[in-house]
């Protein structure tokens, strides 16, 4: 497959494809959005219910232990309440470094990417003709990139309205109330989780060259003209 | 930078990723402690930060109060323990110009401030209840707290014991309370006297108080359950 898009986009010349804070925050937060899952679902089986505590309606029973992180509540809570930072920060780190270096134009999802999704689910998952390519990223793909920074904004967002629903009583309020933010904590982190399995299927249908390049920054062998962006 | 061999340039964006091995700190037990209670230290000095000294915690209209058959009794091991309530006086010490003892008819002829505000446990669930009582700040006064000091903390009739913040304590919703929803307060929710912090998590708020220091300095014995993992400051 990758030979075959060589012969017709050959551009041989190796491209610095993600800049280092795509790579740190990429693998910063690859390891924090595990822990903080489990941390989480731990913290989640302190009180596993969206309702009221009287009369309480679980909605979990028994999580496998492999699942959850921190042993107990407590020894959760201390790992999200550390964690919770390097998320932040390193998603914060992202998204300035995206949009001071303008590299942000080739991974973001915009309307004009809306028409290019369906061709390329077509394409992935129903053998459907590839569509030409255009760029680093294609429309499915800024999709999903988007939509997970999307996610985890929304989960740093709805973490502080539960952590601090006096202090941030407005945000809390724009998220409909403290039970309402907490459900979409937990829809943010399913949406976060679901790009996961898609991610590391494509990451290893496209190869070596393609993951090292999330390492090293550097791409041996492009399969799309590179971008005018500098370093 | 692209006609330089490959391998060199690599080396160097390598490096500049190194800073994420610090991550296998947390797989290594002796560290992982030491790295988990600068994370929640870090949280508590946030959670100081963003303190607002004067916001009040929303106080929700009557018909959002849950009923009190479903606002929870939530204890840690007993829920009446034994306290001669003929006897009962809050002992008051530490840094305050007129220590000793305090009845609760003393507490009482404070103004009394009632609110109806979200308690919230930290397991994840909550209530919004009525609450009503002495403002702390009024009875830090009556006590004459010494201006300078940070902490103030209390042991219970069980083996409870907690601390907070001086900021907090002052915050205008913080009461002595003994009264819920216009009764007085029932044994299971820590007669004859509780806190009622509606800006800190339920365990902050301890229960059937019996002393009350103010100090400059924590004592090691800080909190219940602070010390078996959860937040010193515990705070909304």
């Amino acid at each position: 497959m990758a030979d075959s898009r060589q012969a017709t986009h050959a551009v041989h010349t190796p491209i610095y494809e993600h800049p280092r804070a795509v790579r740190f925050s990429h693998w910063a937060n690859a390891v924090t959005v595990i822990v903080l899952a489990m941390s989480g679902l731990q913290i989640f089986t302190a009180f596993p219910s969206f309702g009221p505590k009287i009369p309480q309606n679980d909605l979990l029973e028994a999580v496998p232990k492999a699942l959850v992180l921190g042993g107990w509540l407590g020894g959760a809570l201390r790992w999200h309440f550390t964690f919770m930072w390097i998320f932040a920060g390193a998603g914060l780190l992202y998204v300035v470094s995206q949009v001071v270096s303008g590299h942000y134009r080739t991974v973001l999802f915009t309307r004009r990417d809306v028409r290019g999704v369906w061709p390329m689910v077509r394409h992935y998952f129903l053998f459907g003709p590839k569509p030409p390519s255009a760029g680093q990223y294609n429309p499915l793909q800024k999709l999903a990139y988007t939509s997970t920074l999307a996610f985890g904004a929304v989960s740093v967002l709805t973490g502080m309205v539960m952590y601090k629903p006096v202090q941030f009583s407005t945000l809390g309020w724009l998220f409909g109330g403290y039970h309402s933010a907490r459900v979409i904590h937990f829809v943010a982190m399913c949406g976060m989780l679901g790009f996961i399995p898609g991610h590391l299927v494509m990451v290893a249908l496209h190869g070596w060259d393609n993951f090292w390049s999330m390492v090293t920054g550097w791409k041996r062998r492009p399969d799309y003209v590179a971008p005018e962006s500098g370093r | 930078m692209a006609d330089r061999p490959l391998h060199h340039v690599t080396r160097r964006e390598l490096l500049a990723l190194s800073p994420l091995l610090l991550f296998g700190g947390f797989a290594i037990p002796a560290w992982r402690e030491r790295l988990l209670e600068a994370g929640v230290a870090w949280s508590d000095t946030a959670s100081h930060l963003v303190f607002r000294h004067n916001h009040l915690a929303t106080s929700y209209r009557e018909a959002d109060v849950v009923p009190f058959e479903q606002f929870p009794y939530n204890g840690y091991d007993v829920l009446e323990p034994a306290i001669d309530f003929e006897q009962w006086a809050l002992t008051v010490g530490g840094a305050v110009a007129r220590p000793g003892k305090y009845t609760l008819a003393q507490i009482r002829a404070l103004p009394k401030a009632t609110h109806n505000t979200r308690h919230v446990c930290v397991e994840g669930w909550d209530a919004i209840g009525s609450f009503g009582g002495a403002r702390l700040h009024d009875f830090l006064s009556m006590v004459g707290a010494e201006p300078g000091a940070r902490f103030l903390t209390v042991t219970c009739a069980d083996d409870y014991y907690e601390s907070l913040d001086i900021e907090t304590a002052l915050h205008p919703q913080s009461l002595l309370c003994y009264e819920m929803y216009g009764r007085p307060l029932d044994r299971g929710h820590g007669a004859p006297l509780r806190l009622n912090l509606p800006a800190k998590l339920g365990y902050k708020q301890a229960k059937y108080l019996m002393t009350l220091d103010v100090t400059h300095v924590l004592p090691p014995r800080r909190s219940y359950w602070g010390d078996q993992g959860y937040s010193w400051y515990g705070g909304l």
